[in-house]
């Protein structure tokens, strides 16, 4: 069968040429394969450098967040409850009670029944609240949250929080990083390259609420420990840690709950040497207009009073103010270290995140560790080809040796359709390779096997090769589809580096079928069929 | 010409109570070990936790690391040398702790015993509890729908007697596996998932191989008068050489995998060694040999109920 013999060979040959050319781009077609920026890709070692490298490789950190959603709701309905007695109290309704319950929930106790209805034509004015139930004769209102406002909230969190986390990684400075939102609060964070996962971890979760609250100073901080606390303060803790013996102080302060200012007035932040306290680092803020003018007010009315600092819930510091501050700029002091006053501008810079987030996954590796990940990895590879490519030459001889060299190919087009379609290869991934060496020559043991079962029946070498190669061919397909089936259960299922063994396993498992038949078949045909055949079958 | 098989003709249908005996004694060991062990073990992947790999740039003993550890009250942690002897991974269960404190606290502990020396913690792996359940679920489906996958295939190529016993065959494969898993004392993780359900995939292979061949010869009618337990034979014999040969190259590739390819790599390696040579057994000794009961049990059920309408019309 000699048919379109030129064009089969233009196919290889152009497969061929196509894979070299992903591989291995020439300077100026990288940049058009893989986008601007490309050349910046590691150089060579082991592997092709155009090769997405996964996690596990190249060392780096995968997280997966989970937002609190419910903190959202529950600070959502906490400032709901003050402003609905506000506007009772305005109407000069008494309130008994007005507070959260639960998640999404809130009791609303009037002082008597009698004012019912002026509350009730109050309440309309929340259109965000259901009556879920009330108690006329008592005065009391249930009220719940309405789940389309609940929804609306929670993925306004999630959207928010995934915008400043990436907020944050930019100013960090982290090649192609991946942030991504996961199902419904769950946010993906994958930094490659990362040489201490510790701090990037610390960067990310952070919270980063800046707030200004005065000092409750007209409570003792003794009487406060002790649970006296008038409902509008509450007690916050100053951390310090010896920098000799590693033990976190805790001093406890007084502070008014009412929040008058936050870091979202920020216009700047950046880091400074500490004048009052040599090797330390502080970071200077200044407020943007709206700020600097509520600055100013605060400054203005509390002369000679404390105000707190808080960050994350913690004090920071608790100056006195000596004047009215008319700038809008602050500095933040705390025995920093150089780093941790980066990081902190960092945050502030990004701004803070809408609510608390949890790690659920993380998965960190080192960049020596990933380094002898490929190391070992491709050692099992070649070790596998060698082996397996002997045993073709041996078992097989010239037949054999036709199958080795489309097992390279097989290898060379793997690679290349990976770096093509910038999928990831991981360390369960260069398992998939080593895999596909024995599943690939399986194709032509297949066919081999065939074809001499063929010739024993007493048919010419040409007539045993089709009967082989056709017979075998059917059966080829099916076993290639239930490995595929395998593989795409997988790659759906999978968490990254398992994706990777489905990639490469399924890929290699395909293009099995272009090297080991069509491949194969060609140089078949080249060799026995025509004017100068060899005559004796080798297989 | 080098042959594995020449015009072999085993009787691999007419042994096979041995080969049930032999696999039943196989997965009965296996089901005992998992039961002595309290079940499967879970990695953190599934039962979460934290997993760190840190070494040392000494070789340090065991114990000076449990005690650094205990100091800490993170848990029971296991502690195991990996791969060298200065190189080991710690487990450590679900703590209250946050997950961002675990590394640290781990870190500072270690450093706080001169006699451990420099310390590089090289891959930390946390999995929280939600995340495993989530999982957990997940790898369940991913075997279901895989095998379902696969029947369904079979059943549509060939019938489905075929494609339960695929099926059935591929069962025992698993329970293989994770049998050899347990005895070795492995645990149940991502890489080893994905290593049974590529298993799951590759066994069925050969099974359809042999199948394809018995309607094959169906159609050239060979023989006449031969029995079905016959034609089965056959046709296994016919395809052993490339079952075992297409198995051979898979676990050259695996061994040396398993070999070479680092501790990370390992138990996937061993999973898909283990795979490939009771998937190869399945084939020639177990498919084939239900598919001749269950064809004999229905044909002994029909013949019953034959007898039984006669006797009925007689009376």
């Amino acid at each position: 069968m000699r048919r379109y013999l030129w064009l089969r060979i233009g196919i290889i040959l152009v497969a061929i040429l196509g894979s070299l050319t992903y591989l291995y781009p020439p300077p100026g077609i990288r940049e058009y394969l893989y986008g601007p920026g490309s050349g910046l890709a590691r150089k060579g070692g082991l592997l092709p450098p155009t090769l997405n490298l996964g996690l596990d490789l190249q060392g780096g950190i995968h997280l997966v967040l989970g937002v609190d959603v419910d903190k959202v709701l529950e600070s959502q309905v906490e400032r709901a409850a003050a402003d609905i007695r506000g506007s009772l109290e305005k109407k000069g309704i008494g309130v008994a009670q007005a507070a959260r319950q639960g998640t999404m929930e809130m009791v609303v106790q009037l002082a008597s029944p009698q004012s019912w209805n002026d509350a009730l034509t109050v309440l309309n004015e929340f259109p965000a609240f259901d009556r879920k139930s009330t108690d006329q004769s008592a005065g009391r209102i249930l009220l719940a949250l309405r789940e389309r406002e609940a929804a609306t909230q929670r993925d306004l969190a999630v959207r928010q929080a995934l915008e400043t986390i990436r907020n944050r990684v930019d100013q960090f400075g982290v090649a192609e990083p991946t942030i991504q939102q996961q199902g419904e609060n769950r946010i993906l964070v994958q930094l490659p390259g990362i040489q201490d996962p510790e701090r990037a971890k610390a960067l990310i979760g952070k919270i980063a609420l800046l707030e200004f609250k005065m000092l409750d100073e007209r409570t003792s901080v003794e009487d406060a420990l002790a649970g006296r606390v008038p409902e509008t303060s509450e007690v916050l803790y100053q951390r310090r840690v010896d920098k000799e013996t590693k033990v976190e102080r805790k001093i406890p302060y007084v502070v008014q709950k009412r929040t008058l200012l936050t870091g979202a007035e920020l216009n700047r932040a950046e880091v400074q040497a500490d004048p009052n306290s040599p090797g330390n680092w502080q970071v200077a803020i200044e407020f943007n207009a709206v700020g600097t003018r509520i600055f100013g007010e605060i400054t203005e009315q509390n002369v000679g009073k404390l105000l707190a600092i808080i960050l994350d819930g913690n004090v920071n510091s608790a100056p006195r103010i000596n004047e009215r501050i008319p700038g809008g700029r602050a500095v933040i002091t705390g025995q920093f270290t150089i780093e941790d006053a980066r990081d902190l501008v960092i945050v502030l810079r990004a701004g803070a995140l809408p609510a608390p987030v949890k790690i659920l996954e993380e998965r960190s590796v080192g960049p020596s560790l990933g380094a002898d990940s490929i190391r070992q990895g491709m050692l099992a590879i070649i070790a596998s080809a060698l082996v397996v490519f002997v045993f073709m030459l041996v078992y097989y001889r010239l037949s054999g040796l036709i199958a080795d060299v489309a097992l390279g190919l097989n290898l060379v087009i793997l690679l290349a359709t990976m770096a093509g379609f910038h999928a990831t290869l991981t360390l369960p991934g260069i398992a998939g390779i080593a895999l596909t060496i024995g599943m690939a020559v399986d194709t032509n043991i297949l066919i081999f096997e065939r074809i001499r079962e063929e010739f024993r029946t007493g048919k010419t070498i040409r007539a045993a090769i089709d009967a082989g190669f056709s017979r075998a061919f059917r059966t080829v397909v099916d076993t290639h589809v239930t490995v595929l089936v395998s593989a795409a259960i997988l790659y759906n299922f999978g968490t990254g580096p398992v994706k990777g063994f489905a990639v490469s396993l399924a890929i290699g498992i395909a293009a099995s079928l272009f090297t080991a038949v069509f491949f194969t078949r060609l140089i078949f045909d080249l060799l026995y069929t025509g004017r100068r055949r060899i005559q004796t079958l080798s297989v | 010409m080098l042959q594995l098989f020449r015009e072999s003709n085993f009787d691999f249908i007419g042994k096979r109570r041995w080969a049930y005996l032999l696999s039943l004694a196989f997965i009965a060991a296996g089901l005992v070990s998992i039961a002595f062990a309290g079940g499967l073990r879970y990695g953190i992947d599934f039962s979460g936790g934290t997993l760190i790999q840190a070494r040392f740039d000494q070789t340090v003993a065991v114990d000076r690391i449990r005690a650094a550890l205990d100091q800490i009250k993170l848990g029971e942690s296991v502690i195991q040398e990996f791969g060298d002897p200065r190189e080991f991974i710690f487990r450590l269960p679900l703590a209250e702790v946050p997950a961002e404190e675990v590394t640290r606290r781990v870190q500072e502990a270690l450093a706080k015993d001169p006699a451990l020396g420099k310390v590089e913690i090289r891959r930390v792996e946390f999995v929280g509890p939600q995340v495993g359940r989530d999982l957990q679920i997940q790898a369940l489906y991913a075997v279901l729908a895989s095998m379902v996958g696969i029947l369904i295939y079979v059943a549509v190529r060939f019938d489905l007697k075929g494609g339960v016993a695929s099926i059935a065959a591929v069962v025992h494969d698993v329970l293989v596996c994770l049998g050899a898993m347990s005895l070795t004392g492995r645990e149940m993780s991502l890489p080893v998932l994905a290593a049974l359900l590529t298993i799951i995939g590759y066994s069925v292979n050969d099974t359809i191989v042999a199948y394809d061949r018995v309607r094959e010869n169906r159609g050239k009618g060979v023989k006449k008068g031969l029995s079905f337990a016959e034609q089965i034979n056959i046709a296994i014999n016919q395809t052993l050489s490339r079952t075992v040969l297409t198995a051979l190259t898979t676990f050259m590739a695996t061994t040396i995998l398993f070999a070479f390819g680092g501790k990370v790599l390992e138990d996937l390696a061993f999973v898909l060694t283990v795979g490939v040579v009771t998937g190869t057994y399945s084939t020639i000794y177990i498919a084939g040999a239900l598919i001749v009961d269950w064809t004999a049990w229905v044909e002994a059920r029909a013949q019953r109920a034959k007898k039984a309408v006669a006797k009925a019309g007689s009376a």
